[in-house]
């Protein structure tokens, strides 16, 4: 099978590079891959009899590492290790929870269950793909702990061992405890529906008192479990933030339960007035199935600690005594001495120590994409990544001390301190709901002393017709059926709030690297400037840079061929590689560094330099240019011009240098934009359009976009970036891609009409509807139809939320190969 | 109507039941994934007997 021009790879589905030429032998047919760590994941899955992950998978895989990675799998062999990290099992088996990223879909999963089910020794496996854990129990008697984290990382699921399973277990029984209080509810609310129906006809059927007396026990009976299981959670609430002296949003709720809930038993023991049974059941099943939607979304969403799992290593090398020891993190104390060899991520914040000649990517913490050089004395970062020789470090501050952490924690204090929003929706519902009470007791008050018989009928009536019901449900309703259509396109919602300000929403601050391109560097173009042809420099400069682990080199190993080798190879940190290929010497770098072989600068056509820019040169000057660059995503120029059709205007806020972010802006057709940005400076530019009026949205990936995440009206993370841009972020694309960014805010807008015809609906029938009952001409019975009538139609109303012209699904079984093949 | 008087305390003991089971079903975990059982169905036949009966099957995956 030969690929076609502009093919996709195979295993990661995205484009191969023009001029790449990498084929992994699956079932004897020759696939493209975009890159030899594809290939090598590609071969191993289909290797060990799993081909059947690409006829079912329906995501494209994670795309694999290119730098093979050194073992830091069977630093996991260590008893110590071992012991913190698992917990005992009956049968001597040890069990695990670990956090797969990478894990994108069923097919995944399946995918982790069966590779893991090869090793002997294995005894159970439960995957998760929606919380992309997984539990593993096993025989340590038969297999190795770093073993089975190994198998993972082979088939391109890196995993990251959770010593902080506790969070994950109280996450779990959240979850089951409210899909039990949500049962209940549902369950409740149908059989009162049930025996309400005949109390409502009763007076016209003629139904005897005995019966309807039956009717009405038995109608609070199954209420009972409804009002204090279901409902729990929401007084809990109420009590929370009574005793905090603040009002939320479930004090009136609470309220609304509790009166018309007690009045009814009252009723129905003392066998007069009516019973709203059927009202407060359904109350409680709308609001408890409103907050289960939106809590599976933010578990699914990620925690803090997720994100610092991934990010710092649970293991080190320790020096003592010139000996190497593997320990883990934790065990390191400021003064010790680590080793970090290439590819491996500190542990923790540390000096270099002797002499070195480092590379390290920070670009987790800065944004900066290129390495950073460190030499001795140089301080280096908990969370970063080595990439060039190994390193000593001279341990200067551990786990909750470090640059990560603290920036963790400013994570976690700015999302304790979100719900603006919230907060003003609860003000108001304070204050509709004490205008209830003071007219409640006023109605009361002034049928006391007309006729005390109908004082309680007509109080409870007024209560009922405006128990802030459909008030209530009208904008959660909206919000349950937007975050679960949302939720099925792939846009998890993190925080539900964030609807109502998208919808405002008048500008939107891009990041570039990771957001607007997919931040991958690739050779876009080769500039010839001497007698040799594009192929031939390309493969000489790739012969140079597979010696480098600069990123930049990745670029040209994941485009270039070559059969040839670079012998007597030197690195300059910061200008460039100098090696012989062929008998040639030649250099590949910087344009001084490049033309810095031949004599007097040699002869050359004048060339433009920009950050992109590489050039070769040998002892006769330059051979060649290479313009690098970061594509921009397909789907982002279509993407900025709906956003504008819709009103909202885009500005690129980058860490990069000048001319790359003009270049993206140009293709993506953004007129304003500003570069070169430290993290605080996309936050001051940010404050200056807030200052100015706007609502801003912003998209981002990376670390060094968390604080402008942090501070933007709404959130929106890239399905691939950090853990830590996650958890700041109100909306998370899940398949990083850009396309539903335009129907998120159309969403979001067709959300806020309807939330806006629902209050109108239920403030004008609770207005139409209150002079009657003060007056005493409602009959409970019919306040308590027209209250469910009114929370029916507010609940119909909300779910044209999701209902959109029909659109062409993508099928989900895209990547189906010939049957033949398995 | 009389019957009623049975009837419903009936359907009320099987919707007792059929929470009980629920909570069960809750409880043992049955809920906790309800996407990749069903993928597992169409994969498990073939993924068989790719499963080794004896430790010869390579352990250490090939490194790339």
């Amino acid at each position: 099978m030969t690929p076609a021009p502009g093919s996709a790879c195979f295993h990661c589905g995205e484009p191969i590079p023009a001029g790449v030429r990498i084929h992994a032998r699956i079932d004897s047919n020759e696939q493209p891959v975009c890159c030899h760590g594809c290939k090598a994941v590609a071969e191993f899955i289909t290797g060990a009899g799993l081909d059947d992950y690409y006829k079912y998978r329906d995501r494209s895989g994670a795309r694999a590492d290119e730098t093979p990675r050194p073992d830091r799998w069977s630093a996991y062999d260590r008893p110590e290790l071992v012991e913190r990290l698992t917990r005992a099992e009956p049968g001597g088996a040890r069990s695990i929870t670990v956090l797969l990223e990478g894990l994108r879909c069923s097919a995944c999963s399946w995918l982790a269950d069966k590779a893991l089910h090869l090793q002997s020794g294995v005894l159970d496996v439960a995957v998760n793909p929606a919380t992309a854990r997984a539990r593993l129990v096993w025989d340590p008697g038969k297999v190795r702990l770093g073993d089975l984290l190994r198998v993972l990382d082979h088939v391109g699921l890196r995993p990251h061992p959770l010593a902080g399973e506790h969070a994950e277990q109280i996450a779990l029984l959240e979850r089951r405890s409210a899909l039990k209080r949500l049962a209940v509810a549902g369950f409740g609310m149908m059989q009162v529906m049930m025996f309400a129906l005949p109390l409502y006809v009763a007076h016209s059927s003629g139904m005897d008192e005995g019966m309807r007396e039956f009717f009405r026990l038995v109608s609070m009976l199954v209420s009972i479990p409804v009002a204090l299981y279901s409902g729990w959670p929401f007084y809990q609430g109420a009590w929370h933030a009574l005793k905090a002296h603040s009002v939320s949003m479930d004090v009136p709720v609470t309220l609304g339960i509790v009166i018309a809930f007690a009045a009814s038993v009252w009723n129905a023991l003392t066998g007069t007035g009516e019973v709203y049974f059927d009202s407060v059941t359904m109350f409680v099943f709308f609001l408890a199935l409103g907050r289960y939607v939106e809590m599976v979304a933010r578990h699914r969403a990620g925690s803090v600690t997720d994100a610092l799992a991934r990010l710092a290593p649970v293991t080190a090398r320790r020096v003592r005594n010139e000996q190497v020891e593997d320990v883990q993190a934790i065990e390191l104390q400021p003064g010790d001495e680590m080793l970090v060899r290439t590819g491996e991520v500190f542990a923790a914040d540390g000096v270099v120590n002797g002499e070195a000649d480092g590379r390290v990517d920070e670009s987790m913490l800065t944004g900066e994409s290129t390495a950073i050089a460190k030499q001795r004395g140089s301080t280096v970062h908990a969370g970063t990544q080595n990439l060039g020789a190994p390193l000593r470090v001279q341990v200067a501050a551990v786990s909750g001390n470090t640059v990560l952490a603290g920036i963790v924690a400013l994570l976690e204090r700015a999302q304790a301190e979100r719900p603006r929003l919230a907060q003003a929706a609860d003000r108001a519902a304070a204050w509709f709901l004490s205008r209830i009470l003071f007219g409640s007791a006023l109605v009361f008050a002034i049928w006391w002393f007309v006729d005390p018989s109908k004082a309680l009928p007509a109080t409870i009536a007024v209560l009922v017709v405006t128990c802030p019901c459909a008030l209530s449900l009208a904008t959660p309703a909206v919000l349950a059926a937007a975050t679960a259509d949302l939720a099925r396109r792939g846009v998890l919602v993190a925080h539900s709030d964030a609807f109502e300000t998208l919808a405002k929403a008048t500008h939107v601050l891009w990041d570039k690297t990771g957001t607007l391109t997919r931040g991958l560097v690739r050779v876009e173009d080769v500039r010839v400037l001497r007698d040799r042809n594009e192929a031939e420099c390309l493969g000489l400069a790739t012969a140079l840079e597979r010696m480098s682990e600069h990123p930049i080199a990745k670029a040209f190993v994941a485009s270039g061929v070559s059969n040839a080798t670079a012998t007597a190879v030197t690195v300059t940190p910061g200008a460039g590689v100098e090696g012989t290929v062929d008998g040639r010497r030649l250099r590949i770098g910087t344009l001084e560094f490049a033309t810095g072989l031949a004599a007097g600068g040699g002869t050359h056509s004048p060339v433009e330099t920009t950050d992109g820019s590489v050039f070769l040169g040998d002892e006769l000057g330059l051979l060649a240019g290479f313009r690098l660059t970061d594509p921009l995503r397909a789907e982002a120029a279509a993407c900025v011009q709906q956003l504008a059709g819709l009103g909202l205007s885009s500005a690129i806020v980058s860490g990069d240098a000048a001319a790359d972010v003009a270049h993206i802006a140009e293709r993506s057709g953004i007129t304003r934009f500003e570069s070169r940005l430290t993290p605080q400076g996309k936050v001051a530019s940010l404050q200056a359009l807030q200052a100015a009026g706007a609502v801003v949205i912003a998209v981002g990936d990376g670390i060094n976009d968390a604080p402008l995440l942090r501070g933007a009206n709404v959130a929106i993370a890239m399905g691939r970036g950090s853990a830590l841009a996650q958890t700041s972020a109100d909306l998370i694309l899940v398949r990083d891609s850009l396309d539903q960014l335009p129907d998120i805010v159309r969403l979001a807008r067709r959300a806020q009409r309807i939330v806006k015809q629902n209050l109108a609906w239920s403030i004008a029938y609770n207005l139409a509807a209150l002079p009657l009952a003060a007056l005493g001409l409602v009959p409970a019975w019919l306040a308590a139809i027209g209250m469910s009538l009114s929370s029916v139609l507010v609940v119909l109303n909300a779910m044209r939320v999701a209902r959109r012209p029909a659109v062409a699904r993508s099928p989900q079984w895209t990547d189906v190969r010939p049957a033949g093949a398995g | 109507m009389d019957i009623l008087y049975f009837m419903v305390p009936l359907g009320l003991v099987l919707v007792g039941v059929g929470l009980w089971a629920f909570f069960w079903a809750v409880g043992s975990g049955q809920f906790d994934d309800l996407d990749s059982p069903g993928w597992s169905v169409l994969n498990d036949e073939k993924a068989k007997p790719a499963t080794p009966p004896d430790d010869s099957q390579p352990r250490e995956p090939r490194e790339p």
